[in-house]
């Protein structure tokens, strides 16, 4: 299997480590980062051979550190389609909130409806390469219903670790796949501590954000591939991520930089990355509207349950992208959260989930404040399903029928004042 | 005070391959440097220059993040135990 990995490296102590199932650091427990040959990448890869590829994350193989699982005879990767989602241009959303040139990277048009799919595709792939028989996971629900599709698709056990109060769809689109889930009583992060002690206990299984961490969040550098090859091979200027442990920011950051160290674009990209946070758990937010250094751990209380990540772990890496990048970060309350949700679903047509509205709503908090201006080329990342969330809506306006009435002409017209052409609004 | 300590699979090297081992000590603060005379090797990988616990290090008293108690002035009682967790996980 030909691959560009050379090890791994310590992000804090630089110490090498061998491409293995590992992801902290055994000196200083610093987190492990996939080293490449970017030189042999940048003889190999070109924008001509991506095009050619499949419409999915694997048109970036290259990029990613699992070999040439395509071309080389050897195993296909753990593939459900992730990737190559739609980039629209928000013009009505734009114009609502004074910008030029807005896209949306709608990745709700994942397989099971998220981002997650990029990173789950990546890190069962390596998972299966390094001989794991189960894939697991501590989840707030999206990755859940990603590893338990995914491993249901290659044929792997799977158990599935989530807090006990998520979303009745996200629960369902966890277990229909029919592999272990967990509920736990308790929070998020008391969730993932008990998988990082499990990781310890059960070696021979993949948690796929424990012990193959490594692999999994470089997948989340394809969303940086996509919006600039759709772009026609452009960076944008300005893109708005949501945080939860602040791996995905960090590796959109990584992904347009790497797209200039191999020659995709001419140079590497000045990309401005700012964060989204919501208030009822914004550990990354304060610290960064603080001018801190150091993040410290919150009690997650928001409707958005799939950014509840207190304890960050990639959350001082995302300080440290914003604040080099030019970018910002901003903390929005749960009503912002349910109006911005309305708000890109009546604009652009995009139902999204409620991390989608702390994106928008962000996004729209930035604009207000001139942060995000109008002459920038800007992308939001919508990066979840509104089908996932919607007790979030319930009791909102416009979430139910705008009149239920019986099955005659006069009561139609009783009940609306439309004219013949079209519906006032 | 007598407390067990939990040891993460990147630590065991040091206590010869022990997940748990029973140390000494009033305070977590004390339980870790105690932990470090019973086993060598400890102090440099939880504390920075500084003597703060490092970045990625996170220490539980029991189900609670020292950070949410007193750090490492958290006193610990008999039977307690303390759990030394790699901090990057999870998202």
């Amino acid at each position: 299997m030909v691959d560009f990995v050379t090890g791994l490296r310590c992000r804090e102590c630089e110490r090498p480590f061998p491409a293995e199932a590992l992801h902290v650091c055994d000196y200083c427990f610093g987190p492990l980062e996939v080293a490449y040959d970017y030189e042999r990448i940048a003889a190999t890869v070109s924008r001509a051979r991506i095009e050619a590829g499949p419409r999915t994350v694997w048109r970036y193989r290259d990029l990613l550190p699992v070999g040439h699982v395509l071309d080389d005879g050897g195993e296909a990767p753990v593939d459900l389609g992730a990737g190559f989602t739609p980039l629209v241009r928000a013009d009505r959303l734009a114009a609502e909130l004074g910008l030029g040139e807005l896209w949306i990277k709608d990745d709700t048009a994942n397989p099971t409806g998220s981002f997650k799919d990029r990173v789950v595709s990546v890190a069962l792939t390596k998972a299966r390469q390094l001989g794991f028989k189960v894939a697991a996971c501590a989840s707030t629900g999206n990755l859940a219903n990603s590893v338990a599709a995914h491993a249901a698709r290659a044929g792997l056990d799977s158990v599935v670790l989530i807090p006990h109060d998520l979303e009745a769809a996200k629960i369902t689109m966890t277990s229909v796949y029919g592999g272990t889930v967990i509920a736990v009583e308790g929070t998020y992060d008391e969730v993932n501590r008990l998988c990082a002690e499990l990781t310890s206990e059960r070696p021979s299984w993949a948690f796929v954000n424990v012990n193959v961490r490594t692999y999994y969040a470089e997948g989340s550098k394809t969303l940086a591939f996509e919006i600039a090859e759709q772009l026609g091979w452009q960076a944008p200027d300005h893109v708005v991520v949501p945080i939860g442990s602040g791996s995905q920011l960090t590796k959109v950051a990584k992904g347009f930089a790497e797209l200039g160290k191999v020659g995709l674009l001419a140079a590497e990209p000045a990309v401005r990355v700012s964060g989204a946070q919501a208030e009822g758990c914004s550990p990354v937010a304060t610290a960064f509207l603080e001018g801190k250094d150091a993040i410290r751990p919150v009690k997650p209380k928001t409707i958005a349950k799939s950014l509840a990540i207190g304890n960050p772990a990639d959350g001082w890496y995302a300080l440290e992208v914003m604040r080099k990048t030019g970018g910002s970060c901003a903390a929005v309350t749960d009503e912002e959260v349910v109006e911005a949700i309305g708000l890109l679903a009546r604009t652009e047509g995009i139902f999204a989930e409620t991390a989608g509205g702390v994106t928008i709503a962000t996004l729209c908090k930035l604009a207000a404040s001139g942060v995000i201006r109008p002459d920038e080329r800007v992308v939001a990342l919508v990066t979840g399903h509104g089908l996932k969330t919607v007790e979030a809506l319930t009791g909102t306006i416009g979430c139910g029928p705008t009149a239920t009435i019986a099955p005659t002409l006069a009561a139609f017209d009783a009940a609306t004042n439309f004219e013949e052409e079209s519906p006032a609004r | 005070m007598s407390v067990i300590v939990r040891i993460p699979t990147q630590l065991r090297t040091l206590t010869g391959g022990a997940g748990e081992v029973e140390i000494e000590g009033a305070s977590v603060g004390e339980v870790l440097k105690a932990l470090d005379v019973a086993h060598p090797g400890f102090a440099d990988r939880l504390f920075d220059e500084a003597g703060n616990l490092r970045r990625f290090v996170n220490v539980f008293l029991a189900d609670e993040d020292v950070r949410f108690l007193d750090g490492l002035a958290t006193p610990v009682t008999d039977g307690a135990t303390v759990s030394i967790v790699p901090a990057v996980a999870g998202g």
